[in-house]
Formats: structure tokens, sequence, C-alpha cells
């Protein structure tokens, strides 16, 4: 594959949002408790979304010329990320509302001592 | 390029599937649903990839346009639904 300038910056957009998008998970899977696993689930929803789908939106943007379809194209990948940048927060506030009437209290050092 | 776009393709692949785990083994209710939430956001993104290597974008983008708006849906109807359950204390405290 040639590399040129896009290639670069395309790539290493995708390679950083990949990295947010697996800390994310891995951060998730080791958190203790269910109100301190949402904050690596927002790090998904926003730094590594944006990331990867504005790496994506500039491929689609200089892939096979710059012509009017395209940039509609990589406007409406910009939508995506704003989209899902005003409903994340939302559907994190959602969640915690459930947890916090359903009773779930949260992790603390006191209330867990055997856990590390 | 495309084989960059491919690769990270694959690899997000393989991140939702750790994201899985929590889908799967999480205590609570609402830690499946943090797990859902992740897959969705990533799946997202893998339909435009899928979309850019098919040479298809402009389908591919309302594709990932909808599943991010059902996404979010999903999220605050089953929030919506938990909202009552009050056995939801006693599942948690058990690690």
């Amino acid at each position: 594959m040639e590399i040129d300038i896009m290639t670069i910056i395309v790539g290493g957009l995708l390679a950083i949002g990949l990295f947010f998008f697996l800390a994310g998970a891995i951060g998730i899977i080791r958190f203790p408790d269910f109100y301190s696993r949402l904050h690596p689930a927002g790090m998904i929803d926003s730094m590594g979304l944006l990331l990867s789908m504005s790496g994506l939106a500039l491929f689609t943007l200089f892939d096979g010329g710059l012509c009017l379809a395209s940039v509609l194209n990589s406007l409406k990948i910009a939508l995506i990320v704003v989209f899902v940048y005003i409903t994340s927060p939302t559907a994190t506030h959602a969640i915690i509302d459930a947890g916090m009437r359903a009773g779930l209290k949260p992790w603390t050092k006191k209330r867990n001592p055997q856990s590390k | 390029m495309e084989q960059v776009i491919l690769y990270s393709g694959i690899a997000l692949a393989l991140i939702m599937a750790l994201s899985l785990y929590r889908t799967l083994v999480g205590p609570t209710i609402l830690d499946r649903l943090i797990g859902v939430n992740a897959i969705g956001s990533e799946t997202t993104v893998l339909l435009i990839i899928i979309g850019v290597l098919y040479k298809k974008v402009d389908m591919f983008i309302d594709i990932a346009l909808a599943y991010a708006l059902l996404n979010f849906i999903a999220v605050l109807a089953s929030a919506r639904y938990f909202h009552k359950r009050k056995g939801l204390s006693d599942e948690s405290n058990d690690y």
C-alpha cells in the first residue's frame, strides 16, 4: 500500500481511537462496581468514537476525489458523532437513575474491605 | 489504505469480544446494560468500516446512524424498565 500523507493521518487516528476502545473495554471488565464501570463506558462512547469516526470521515472525504458526495458522507459521519455525544450522557444518566432507585449502593473501601 | 482499515476493523471486533465478557458475567442487570451499550457504540464504527471496505459508504453510514439511534433508545427503554425492580441491590454485593 502506498504510504502517503492520508494513510498516515487516517491510520494514526484509527490507531488512537482503537487504543481508547481497548482501554474502555478493559476498564469495563476490571472496575469493581457498576457505577465506576460507567466511566470507561463513557470513554468508549466519547473519545474512541470521536477519533475513529474522524479518521473514517477524513478517509471518505479524500477517497476518490473531493466531490459533493464524499463531503456529504463525511458530514453524515460527523453528524453521527454529534448525535452520540448528545445521547450518551443521557443514556448514562438513565442507567444511574435506575441503579440508584433500585437501591444499588456504590462500592466503597469501607463497605467492601475484602476485595483489593 | 484498505489494509489499514481492514486490520482496525478486525481489532475492533476483538475488542467487542472483550466487552461481551461484562455482558455475560455482569452481576447485576445494569452491568449487562453497560456491556450492551459499549458493544452498540463499537458496532457503529464497525458498520462504517465495513461500508468503506465494500465501497458502499453512503448506504452503511445511514445504517450506522440508525444503529446509534436504536442503541440509545434500547438503553433508555431498558433503564426505564428496570426502574421499579427492587431485587438489584442484593444481587450486586456478591463479589
